[in-house]
């Protein structure tokens, strides 16, 4: 039987993230070479590579438009993978969960926190991406900024789909499913390389539905130095995706553990 | 609602009531009734697949009950988990020590799930890490503990909120004989301070050893209850000889004066209240070898729950 009550967030949440946080700075090392290398090499390799034959894109230098698309497909990909592969270990091998279920803290907080942390780490890669595309001339100007409360908000709203799929998981090959199926189709399709009204008119009806499109729509003018429009709309696909994958993966990951 | 007399002992820390928990078709917990009294050391005998851990789960508030009442310092659970938990120390039966952190910092951790922070909780950090005998090892990474450390650790762990009931799964299962008898002393030193103990186990001597009062649970139910002394009393009759030998060996002594017995593999076991006249018989028939001894809980154990294998 699904216990189908609602969660209830608590302040309590934030002793994971704060767990969480405490391991990665003992890995910071490695953390930030990746934070900051990736996005640098993408900028650099597609950038500059491609930029030279595409030179504008929707009116902005591609460097621009590529780097503004990335700074939101990152969040998805590192929520995602920390929301599968890390919430993974901690709930089935390590049985970090168990032992954070002897305490006062439930289902609720426990996943409230691990999506925090998704978020903080999309967080994370964000302000790498952001430094390095500022150091390579293709930031328009301090309302930039205004672009990383949106890849937190990104993180959040891959982290629950991501959770999802650890509650369902037996192994870790499982999530090779949902890279195929969803991430990569995701960081192809909504206007990260390129702008959606480029698709055939079916598949910009679909992208519209896809969380990453309005992800996107919302750092790119951001980064540009564009005017943002529909934020209203934007902002409540990606909050609406929060919720209700967090809702599911509470349900889910307690079937799976309060048995 | 009776109301407490006056000369009746503290209240039960915890009492259950037709608690059931049913999986599918298998009734892993069948309607059992207990009450545990507070600053005792209460366990759970049993064999594999007895249901012990799905108690504890549900005392824990982890394990949605099927039926019955359950309460834990007459809280109701499922309804005060979170409440109960605060108070309850849980060492599982099965290590999940942070792998991630060294063992300080796995009790900072711990400690910070249940909001404690600060100066006084350090002060009792240190403390524990004493107790647990793992002050010089206070850096090391959890792996590189032995199994007797992790335990050590794991129970330390479960004090960091200074609980009132401490609920340990088969605490020493997999443990050298040294190892167990450090976590023993420790039990021990917990329970003279008064907190109340509820453990699960199946080794005769660690129940005998540690429980005032013990129940013996087989296929989700309860088939007695009591102090050791009490359960060997009421099943088994006071001395035991156990005799070892080929099976023809053995039935030449058929048939025995006085005794009850049961067979087990090559062995003999012989039951009685006056051992004169078996033990003649034995001790003038060199091609037999034997053990005379008192009676024990694993006595009572295997008469109650039978001898055939568990899996």
């Amino acid at each position: 039987m699904l216990d189908l009550r609602l969660p209830r967030l608590r302040r309590d949440a934030l002793t994971v993230l704060r767990r969480n946080l405490r391991v990665w700075r003992k890995l910071l090392g490695p953390a930030v070479a990746m934070n900051f290398g990736e996005p640098l090499l993408y900028l650099l390799g597609f950038g500059y590579g491609l930029g030279i034959f595409i030179g504008q894109m929707s009116d902005m230098p591609y460097l621009t438009f590529l780097a503004s698309g990335i700074i939101a497909s990152s969040a998805m990909t590192t929520a995602s993978f920390e929301g599968m592969y890390s919430v993974f270990t901690r709930m089935v091998p390590q049985r970090t969960y168990e032992a954070l279920l002897a305490t006062p803290l439930e289902i609720d907080d426990i996943l409230a926190g691990e999506m925090l942390w998704c978020g903080t780490k999309a967080l994370f890669s964000g302000i790498a991406i952001l430094a390095v595309a500022t150091a390579l001339g293709v930031v328009a100007g301090w309302q930039a900024l205004l672009a990383l409360p949106v890849v937190f908000l990104t993180g959040l709203c891959f982290a629950g789909p991501a959770i999802i799929m650890s509650a369902l998981a037996s192994n870790y090959d499982f999530f090779n499913y949902y890279f195929v199926l969803v991430v990569t189709p995701m960081m192809l399709l909504c206007g990260v390389f390129y702008p959606i009204d480029s698709l055939p008119e079916l598949m910009q009806y679909i992208v519209q539905a896809l969380p990453l499109t309005h992800a996107v729509a919302l750092t790119r003018p951001l980064v540009a130095g564009q005017a943002v429009t529909d934020v209203g709309l934007h902002l409540s696909v990606l909050v609406a995706y929060t919720l209700i994958s967090y809702y599911l993966a509470v349900v889910l990951v307690r079937r799976r553990l309060l048995v | 609602m009776s109301r407490p007399q006056p000369d009746m002992p503290a209240a039960p820390l915890v009492r259950a009531r037709g608690l059931s928990k049913v999986y599918d078709q298998h009734r892993a917990v069948d309607g059992i009734d207990f009450s545990i009294p507070r600053g005792k050391c209460f366990g759970f005998l049993g064999p594999n697949g007895a249901g012990k851990t799905t108690t504890l789960r549900m005392l824990m508030g982890l394990t949605p009950m099927s039926a019955g009442e359950l309460t834990v310092f007459d809280l109701p659970l499922p309804a005060a988990a979170r409440e109960v938990r605060r108070r309850v120390g849980i060492v599982p039966q099965a290590d999940n020590l942070d792998p991630d952190f060294s063992v300080q910092e796995n009790l900072q951790v711990y400690a910070s799930y249940f909001g404690l922070r600060g100066n006084e909780t350090e002060t009792r950090i240190e403390r524990l890490l004493e107790f647990a005998a793992l002050t010089d090892r206070r850096r090391s990474k959890t792996e590189t503990l032995s199994g007797g450390m992790k335990r050590r650790l794991t129970i330390a762990r479960a004090l960091i909120n200074e609980p009132e009931l401490v609920i340990l799964d088969e605490p020493t299962t997999g443990l050298d004989p040294q190892a167990r008898h450090i976590i023993w002393g420790r039990l021990m030193e917990l329970r003279r301070r008064g907190t109340t103990l509820v453990l699960t186990t199946h080794y005769m001597e660690e129940a005998e050893r540690l429980c005032d009062e013990l129940v013996i649970m087989d296929q989700g139910r309860i088939l007695d209850q009591g102090t050791p002394a009490q359960l060997i009393q009421r099943h088994v009759e006071p001395e035991v000889i156990e005799i070892r030998g080929r099976a023809e060996l053995l039935e030449r002594l058929q048939p025995t004066p006085d005794c009850r017995i049961e067979q087990m593999g090559t062995s003999l076991y012989c039951y009685t209240g006056d051992s004169r006249g078996l033990m003649q018989r034995l001790q003038s028939d060199p091609e037999l070898t034997f053990m005379h001894r008192p009676a024990g809980l694993e006595d009572v154990f295997l008469k109650l729950t039978g001898r055939e294998l568990r899996d």
